[in-house]
């Protein structure tokens, strides 16, 4: 099997075994928006208004704490090195485990966005358009924090280092992931400019967040 | 004496020994015109005498996105070109520059509550300003928590080159996001064109906060180098306590 | 000097500036007598930064 594939395999194997932590975004996606009316208070016409915000700083802090496992288990067993001196360029590794990371982590979010959007009593039509933007930005999500996942597993300190490093980094696409979602909702200002961004933002996280990761990994582990 | 000398870190603590007293001297006497200046300028005509904190906002703006720019240059330094005092110079900049954005961000607060209305207003430029602010605080910790300081510096060192790339496109996206939210009135800074007697005083400032932020910078790049010198004697003792 | 009705704003941001850069004076000094004092320390024990035994 190409060695690509097998690193993406594997990864995804190890996130959906018991303790992989697959579907424990989903869950935690699925508490904090059941947590919101409970602070935002239970008027409908309010959580459709906050309605993609929301689920948007969901995806955002699900996908941040699931990223810590993205290298520490690898570095804790020894994997880590051997993936490094590989003869696989260490970026496409990187770049194949942040992807299995997506598959696992950040799709379980994407495909439970549509539920948890009615929750909130966002408008049914824009609700696609919503799920749309979140598949687009989730990525992006996914190889941004790449980038403090490296930057924290070379220090060996995970948890809130990790989001302290990654947040900054992730406020565009925040900005246009919500900008999108509500132009749907909302108008007046079409869905397009602002989701055609947000697709730019994920495609260039994902040249650009895998050379910065290995460029971390390596001067941090070496 | 060459630009040279200044790759190694003995002859570099020599210059600035010799050289510090005399920064530090200038920068003094330059803050005292500098304030001298600011506090006897005209009132403008629209704000009166609030637009004396301009004289201490702007600068500490100026130095805070400076601080990044050369946090990145230094990290180009440290990961390409390999220069060894690189790593020195990048963590001396890192609190100094969070320092003055940190002052521009409490005195645009100032400024703005009596001038415009509000402490806090999510414009691209503030929310930008904010933002550059967290990304120190995330150097300063990665600084902070490491523990092998080469490894802290080096990662320091990447995350300033990313947000460098991040910090237009934080800039951009944040002009697009206030541009669909933009309250009826608009906030600006400054207006038009600044009038002499108010332009005078604040690059008088600016003068006295570069050779402040000099100063500061070559003080801190001197206590780091002492500081390793400190931690590799302690690791030289250790070792041969061991042998 | 006249500092006009919003004098308090102006003190207030005039005294921030000044209270974070004498910190950070503050915190350059400190940091520069303790790191003296410790070389000075270590110097007098005899430890060099280089190994005495030359392999």
């Amino acid at each position: 099997m190409n060695p690509l594939a097998a690193i993406l395999v594997r990864d995804m194997r190890l996130a959906v075994r018991i303790g992989g932590g697959a579907f424990m975004g989903a869950l935690f996606f699925l508490i904090v928006i059941t947590m919101t009316p409970f602070a935002v208070g239970p008027d409908l016409a309010l959580l459709a208004r906050i309605g993609p915000a929301i689920l948007w700083l969901g995806a955002l802090l699900a996908s941040l704490l699931a990223l810590d496992r993205l290298f520490a288990t690898d570095h804790d067993d020894g994997s880590l090195d051997l993936l490094m001196m590989g003869g696989v360029p260490l970026e496409l590794t990187v770049a194949a485990k942040a992807l299995a990371h997506w598959l696992t982590t950040g799709l379980p979010l994407v495909v439970v966005a549509p539920l948890l959007g009615l929750m909130l009593n966002v408008d049914m039509h824009a609700l696609g358009w919503l799920t749309l933007t979140l598949a687009a930005g989730t990525p992006a999500l996914t190889f941004i924090g790449l980038i403090g996942a490296a930057l924290s597993v070379a220090l060996r300190r995970g948890g809130l280092l990790l989001a302290v490093l990654v947040l900054p980094l992730t406020v565009p696409v925040l900005i246009f992931g919500v900008t999108a979602a509500n132009a749907a909702i909302a108008g007046p200002t079409p869905f397009s400019p602002a989701f055609t961004i947000l697709c730019a933002l994920s495609l260039a996280s994902l040249v650009l967040g895998p050379i910065a990761a290995t460029a971390a990994l390596r001067h941090g582990l070496e | 004496m060459a630009v040279i000398d200044l790759a190694n870190p003995t002859r570099f603590l020599r210059i600035v020994d010799r050289v510090l007293p005399w920064l530090i001297g200038a920068t003094v006497f330059l803050l005292a015109v500098g304030l001298y200046r600011a506090l006897n300028a005209p009132d403008d005509y629209q704000q009166g005498a609030t637009v004396k904190i301009m004289f201490l906002h702007v600068p500490a703006a100026w130095f805070g996105m400076f601080g990044w720019a050369l946090m990145s240059v230094a990290a180009l330094g440290t990961l390409v070109w390999r220069h060894p005092l690189a790593d020195v110079s990048g963590k001396a900049v890192a609190p100094i520059g969070a320092a003055f954005t940190f002052i521009c961000l409490v005195t645009g607060s100032l400024w703005g509550r009596p001038t415009w209305g509000t402490y806090w207003v999510w414009d691209a430029r503030l929310t930008s300003m904010l933002v550059l602010l967290l990304l120190y605080l995330g150097v300063l910790a990665l600084y902070w928590t490491a523990e092998d300081p080469g490894r802290g510096a080096r990662a320091a060192a990447i995350l300033s080159l990313v947000g460098a790339v991040n910090l237009p496109i934080i800039k951009f996206s944040v002009d697009w996001w206030n541009t669909l939210h933009q309250p009826a009135s608009v906030f600006r800074i400054g207006g038009s064109t600044i009038d002499p007697s108010l332009l005078t005083p604040l690059l008088i400032m600016g003068l006295a906060f570069t050779l402040l932020f000099v100063t500061l910078h070559l003080a801190v790049m001197r206590n780091e180098i002492l500081r390793r010198r400190i931690r590799s004697m302690r690791l030289m003792q250790a070792q041969e306590v061991h042998a | 000097m006249n500092l006009g009705p919003h004098a308090d704003f102006i003190v207030a941001a005039y005294a921030v500036t000044l209270f974070v850069v004498a910190a950070l004076i503050a915190w350059v000094l400190l940091d520069y007598s303790a790191q003296r004092r410790i070389l000075g320390d270590l110097e007098e024990r005899g430890v060099t930064r280089r190994s005495r035994r030359k392999g």
